[in-house]
């Protein structure tokens, strides 16, 4: 996995939670930086991606690991 | 590009139907929309200081599962069919039912009323209280959260008419 300058760990969180504390968290970055989120909702991976295409910032890696999703978020 | 916009009407005043307009406000307000939350009738208990008085009934909603939020998991996976005549006649059958949906709540990492709501305030969603309805009902403004406006259906229509998504709930 890439370098990652923060991260939010949202596992055992519903919907809409991991979206709104990954926003939180990138409301408080500079542009440029990466956001690790880490989560279990299974409907946060196409999640991620949809709110990646609205606001502008960019999904860099969306993988799964032993049932935890894993997100690269870059700020811009 | 200019900022989107989503206007809610919120009719619904349970504990399952408070769910849909707070979460869809806190994450089109995530997304970047500007959110306005028109709250009438029984829409308005949204916005009571208190929420933890919100219930669920199961009387007469054949499409809600009853099952228990705790024990081994084959007792966990029993479908409850109570007849509605037993859910109308034992007292306090909607305070149980509540309890036990909050505790599913609680389990699945699902969000309180309380806690979607003031993730919606900090994301500045605007709540709207529908003035006739509330003197209709006999509340006061004292009832509420602080931070809301008091409007008629006018007001609604002057952001609903400029927005991008307009939904009823």
């Amino acid at each position: 996995m890439a370098d990652f300058d923060e991260e939010l760990d949202a596992s055992g969180l519903n919907c809409p939670l991991p979206i709104l504390r990954a926003k939180k968290a990138l409301t408080g970055m500079e542009a440029g930086k990466v956001l690790h989120i880490i989560a279990t909702d299974p409907g946060s991976v196409k999640d991620f991606e949809a709110f990646a295409k609205q606001t502008g910032n960019e999904l860099m890696e969306s993988s799964e690991e032993g049932g935890k999703f894993h997100f690269l978020m870059k700020k811009t | 590009m200019e900022q989107k916009k989503l206007a809610i009407i919120a009719t619904k005043g349970t504990l399952d139907w408070a769910y849909p307009p707070f979460i869809l406000a806190s994450t089109a307000a995530a997304l970047g929309y500007e959110v306005q939350v028109f709250s009438t009738f029984y829409g308005l208990q949204l916005l009571k200081k208190d929420v933890s008085g919100l219930k669920v009934s199961p009387l007469g909603n054949p499409g809600m599962p009853m099952k228990m939020p705790f024990g081994p998991q084959w007792f966990k996976d029993i479908n409850w069919n109570i007849p509605n005549i037993i859910q109308a006649n034992v007292p306090g059958y909607e305070s149980l039912a509540t309890v036990l949906m909050k505790q599913t709540i609680a389990n699945n990492g699902v969000a309180s009323i309380a806690e979607l709501r003031e993730l919606c305030q900090e994301a500045e969603v605007k709540f709207i209280a529908c003035q006739m309805t509330v003197e209709l009902f006999g509340f006061d403004h004292s009832d509420f959260i602080d931070g809301i406006e008091y409007a008629g259906a006018a007001a609604f229509f002057e952001f609903a008419g400029e927005s991008d998504i307009c939904m009823y709930i």
